[in-house]
């Protein structure tokens, strides 16, 4: 039951906490991601006895800040900049999780999750799992396909972000027009592998192209890509 | 953060040009590396010679074989490069984009990695 729960809690608040995260680690995709993960364990341990938190987003977020700041400490050596981004977590803020805020963070996760110089197939799998929060085993069934084979794809596509380092930013004016429309491909390719599956018995995967439609419907975004796309057609 | 622009392209369009088409040409990468200078991102670059000139080398049990050009015939070549510094790969890509040789090519970017520490 409590797996469940962290799941649902996972599908619904993970994005958010994971770009916020990923903003405050000075745009570390991968570690942002490991501590989310910890955080999920953490949960799943501690909550039997102590009760589900009044705001389960919020402790999750706490937690995973503090195992970034645990695992910055131990791996400070591999980090040029790991001193100033453990300095900045350091400082105890207001998590603004709750409030729903900005969707500023959550728009440069997109940018760089559908950034042109990742595959298509690897595009489709990361803004599943990280805009989504989808688990990799929910993918892998998605798309009919082994879990490793899945995993292996998400962890090339993590390392081309960090060691080729595609900026986590919403992109400039000029670039834009060109970016969104990778965005919205890739938003097309995933409806359109549940509209009219490639492998599978069945022509029709509800559970994608119902991803696909929670990507594009999603209000805030909706509002900021079109007040965006009107400014640069002007 | 490092990044070098490789540039591959059909060497024969420099070999079959013209003394009008290679002037107009090299005026096109002077001004390019010009530009790269003018913004403080250029740390080196040049042209190469030709394939044909390339020698590769193996060392293959103690004893250094040499072989005429590279191992592949390809359609396209590596001609020259550039190294550059900038803060991303969206600022590397823009520079790539610039350059001739992805008008008449291709260029690969592919950042520099760090020494081992």
């Amino acid at each position: 039951m409590l797996g469940r729960i962290v799941d649902e809690l996972a599908r619904r608040e993970g994005p958010r906490i994971l770009a916020g995260l990923i903003g405050r680690l000075g745009g570390n995709f991968n570690l942002a991601e490991d501590c989310l993960q910890d955080a999920y364990e953490r949960a799943l341990d501690a909550w039997p006895s102590a009760g589900i938190p009044e705001q389960p987003a919020a402790w999750l977020t706490t937690v995973a800040r503090r195992c970034a700041i645990d695992r910055l400490r131990r791996s400070r050596r591999n980090m040029d900049d790991g001193d100033l981004i453990l300095e900045q977590l350091a400082i105890e803020q207001p998590e603004p999780i709750e409030t729903g805020g900005l969707p500023d963070d959550r728009l440069r996760l997109i940018f760089t999750c559908c950034h042109p110089a990742i595959a298509a197939p690897a595009q489709m799998t990361l803004a599943l799992r990280t805009l989504c929060g989808l688990s990799t085993r929910e993918i892998a069934r998605a798309f009919l396909e082994p879990e490793a084979t899945t995993a292996q794809r998400l962890v090339r596509a993590r390392k081309k972000i960090s060691e080729a380092r595609i900026p986590y930013v919403v992109p400039s004016h000029e670039m834009l027009p060109d970016r969104l429309a990778a965005v919205l491909a890739a938003i097309y390719l995933v409806f359109n592998e549940g509209y009219s599956a490639t492998e599978g018995a069945s022509l029709v995967r509800p559970d994608l192209s119902g991803e696909a439609i929670r990507l594009a419907r999603n209000p805030a975004e909706r509002l900021y890509l079109e007040r965006r796309l009107r400014e640069v057609i002007r | 953060m490092e990044y070098m622009i490789l540039i591959y392209g059909d060497e024969s369009a420099w070999t079959n040009a013209s003394q009008a088409q290679l002037k107009a040409m090299y005026a096109e990468y002077g001004a390019y590396t010009q530009e790269l200078m003018k913004a403080g991102v250029m740390r080196a670059g040049s042209e190469l010679k030709p394939v044909a000139t390339a020698t590769t080398v193996r060392l293959r049990g103690g004893k250094v074989l040499s072989t005429d050009g590279p191992f592949a015939e390809t359609k396209e070549q590596l001609g020259g490069y550039y190294l550059i510094e900038v803060p991303d790969l969206d600022a590397a890509v823009k520079w790539a984009g610039k350059c001739p040789g992805a008008k008449m090519g291709s260029c690969e970017v592919r950042p520099l990695a760090p020494p081992p520490k």
